[in-house]
């Protein structure tokens, strides 16, 4: 049988390599925003593995709820991708310091 | 060792060596490829754990919106340009030390963890008179009454997100030539209309 700990562990890592790909990665934004869906992903499987072993139906009502938020996010984040490549020529991480952070 | 359970590492697998691959190919296309393959898995994993609606759901939303959206996006951004021989070496460390301290901790406390489910309370149980009912039919069944409301706030913020992305991307263009009705019906003195009988011409 599955227990519940190796859903755990999968989803640890699975958000773990989003965080490593957010940090590790300096090219462009769009690895950093595939990133970002696979954090999500692994919540979303948190949700459901918790949903599954208690027994209740609100984590995947839940999950479905990030799954649209999540949705909506990438529609908003690719759109200012494609504004500031169009603004600045450029989606290098590295040249984008306009403020000077 | 079941088939469950082999089912379960198999999925499994594919996904951590898919967004692996994700994190770390040169080429964005084989990221969103990768990224697709990672999503398929985890609807698999979703079927195991019964959750069969949003397995589906998974499948059509991110794989058929999100992902085909991504792809759209690389396609029309020029990356040739933006590609160059940047040293990566320089970011492993710091990317490599977080990692491992998060897996660490999670997985320290996962294992030592043995959770016992059976005394947690959770809130009153939608799903307990929902025995015979398939899992899109149970899910429809709570979502359309006891989550009405946040389902509204979803497809609000779905609104939001799509007028977003229009407005974003919208451009106005100088010296596109539009048909403009209004101006069209209002000239005046400029249109003539002329009889034309059969098998003659007109002279204008």
């Amino acid at each position: 049988m599955i227990e519940l700990n190796q859903f755990l562990i999968l989803s640890a890592l699975l958000f773990a390599i989003g965080v490593i790909g957010i940090f590790l990665n300096r090219k462009n934004v769009i690895i950093i925003l595939m990133s970002i869906e696979i954090i999500l992903l692994s919540v979303n499987l948190n949700l459901i593995a918790f949903s599954y072993f208690l027994n209740d139906l609100t984590g995947q009502i839940f999950s479905l709820f990030v799954l649209t938020v999540a949705a909506a996010e990438a529609a908003i984040g690719l759109a200012i991708l494609v504004i500031y490549n169009r603004n600045a020529g450029s989606i290098e991480i590295e040249k984008i310091n306009a403020l000077k952070g | 060792m079941t088939a469950q359970l082999l089912t379960f590492y198999l999925f499994s697998g594919v996904i951590l060596i898919s967004s692996l691959m994700v994190i770390s190919t040169k080429n964005p296309v084989h990221s969103v490829l990768f990224l697709i393959l990672s999503f398929l898995n985890a609807a698999g994993l979703f079927v195991i754990l019964h959750a069969e609606f949003l397995a589906m759901i998974l499948i059509i939303v991110y794989v058929g919106a999100v992902a085909v959206l991504f792809l759209f996006v690389v396609m029309m951004l020029d990356f040739k340009t933006s590609i160059n021989k940047d040293n990566i070496l320089q970011y492993i460390p710091i990317g490599i030390l977080i990692g491992v301290v998060f897996i660490a901790e999670l997985i320290i406390v996962l294992i030592n963890t043995k959770f016992d489910l059976t005394n947690i309370q959770v809130l009153p149980n939608p799903l307990s008179d929902f025995t015979g009912k398939s899992n899109t039919e149970a899910i429809g069944s709570v979502l359309y009454t006891d989550y009405i409301l946040y389902f509204q706030l979803s497809g609000v913020i779905l609104l939001v997100a799509m007028i977003g992305s229009i407005v974003l991307t919208l451009r106005e263009r100088e010296g596109v030539k539009r048909q403009v009705v209004s101006e069209q019906l209002q000239r005046q003195g400029k249109i003539d209309l002329v009889d034309v009988k059969p098998g003659k011409g007109v002279d204008i």
